[in-house]
């Protein structure tokens, strides 16, 4: 944990970009995958994550002095999969054509390791509105990067976005993209990005130092 | 097509519908231990191990479940059942057989809770199958797993000692891979159906 107390914008702030989900941490691949083939699909994969990591952070925060050490694994499972299947049953009742979009992608949201990680990382040792901005930050950081994917993919591969049609008739569709391997091609991608924006922050930071030192010495 | 063949379910599972570069299941220890043959090669085994484990598991309990009428216990149910019977069988394994212990016992408990696991258990009883079925299933796509992690684990051997530009590295890389392989994959489709 960081030695100075963070603020509370920063406990949000920090699963956007700096520890995001799915682009840093890379966990929760699976549904980032698997189910970001058109955007709404994306956003509502990514809203019903961001709705069990909240209420998971705040029941594992709250419950954080009574549950044993040795059984704190088996205990955040079970407090997890109780609020997946509120949004397995609430998914199904709003729109039964997304529930079968999704399929069995939202009773896995179970397994997403992202949600047992924050629970036992962050959720465990920290105040209930504290987990609660943590899970709402990394919630909207891993919706962020599903929709990223999701705009990509469905952009490319059906030549639309929520539905609407982009492009003229002439337009050749990427089927590829798509398909499953479209999956991991576009995920690359924004990988690729994220990677060289990074190095280049780290770079200009160095560079930043060293103007420093000379300016001093 | 309500009943199809146990060879058409086996070769569903482990090629037309790759649980890996298909549905993207287990996609965190696809990229975690691939990068060594040898441990890719136990991984597979101790995944397809579990599989089957997990399958028997989920007829019983879905059998349960439907006798009692509480469908909304299944998620739960399967976890904690899965969970549990993986920790019993670690120990009987690390009681009557040292050397598999060995073999697989490290990776047990990083994989009872996989997506693969528990994807193949909810796929199962969403499909009907019966018990024989599910083993068939559980069988394929354990073969299906081990498939493509070995393939992927060659590949990633190999582009180790290739000149990649830096921020190419990791798992961008081995994405671009998994997404050739699930490529190649699709060339699959229409077999066994």
């Amino acid at each position: 944990m960081a030695l100075k107390q963070v603020s509370s914008t920063d406990e949000f702030i920090k699963g956007l970009w700096r520890d995001n989900p799915v682009f840093i941490q890379v966990l929760g691949m699976c549904p980032a995958l698997a189910v970001s083939n058109t955007a709404i699909n994306a956003l509502a994969m990514g809203a019903a994550t961001t709705f069990v990591l909240v209420m998971a952070g705040l029941s594992v925060s709250l419950l954080r002095n009574f549950i044993p050490r040795e059984a704190r694994i088996v205990s955040y499972i079970c407090i997890i999969a109780t609020f997946v299947t509120c949004v397995d049953y609430a998914i199904m009742a709003i729109s039964i054509e997304l529930h079968r979009a999704l399929g069995a992608f939202i009773a896995l949201i179970v397994v997403n390791c992202l949600i047992l990680g924050r629970a036992e990382a962050f959720a465990s040792k920290n105040k209930p509105g504290r987990a609660m901005l943590d899970g709402l930050g990394m919630g909207v950081g891993f919706t962020a990067a599903l929709f990223f994917i999701g705009v990509v993919r469905e952009v490319l591969g059906s030549g639309t976005l929520f539905g609407v049609d982009l492009f003229a008739d002439g337009f050749q569709t990427w089927t590829v993209m798509v398909l499953p391997s479209g999956g991991f091609f576009a995920m690359a991608i924004w990988l690729l990005l994220v990677n060289w924006i990074r190095q280049r922050q780290a770079e200009a930071e160095k560079q930043a130092g060293e103007r420093a030192r000379e300016a001093t010495s | 097509m309500n009943d199809p063949g146990y060879w058409s379910i086996f070769l569903n599972a482990a090629l037309v519908n790759n649980f890996v570069l298909a549905y993207f299941l287990g996609i965190c220890p696809f990229f975690g231990v691939s990068a060594k043959l040898e441990t890719a090669v136990r991984m597979s085994g101790a995944v397809s191990f579990v599989m089957l484990v997990a399958s028997v598991c989920a007829f019983g309990i879905n059998l349960v479940l439907e006798a009692i009428n509480a469908p909304y216990l299944r998620i739960i149910s399967y976890i904690l059942v899965i969970s549990s019977t993986v920790q019993l069988v670690e120990m009987l394994m690390r009681k009557l057989s040292p050397p598999t212990f060995r073999a697989l016992g490290i990776f047990l408990p990083l994989i009872t809770t996989n997506c693969a696991i528990f994807g193949l258990a909810l796929f199962q009883t969403n499909k009907g199958y019966g018990f024989v079925q599910a083993i068939v299933y559980a069988l394929g796509a354990g073969a299906g797993f081990a498939l493509a992690l070995v393939l992927m684990a060659g590949v990633r051997e190999k582009l180790d000692l290739a000149d990649v530009p830096e921020i190419f590295r990791g798992t961008a890389a081995a994405l671009v891979v998994a997404g050739v392989l699930s490529m190649g994959f699709m060339g699959f489709a229409g077999l066994g159906r």
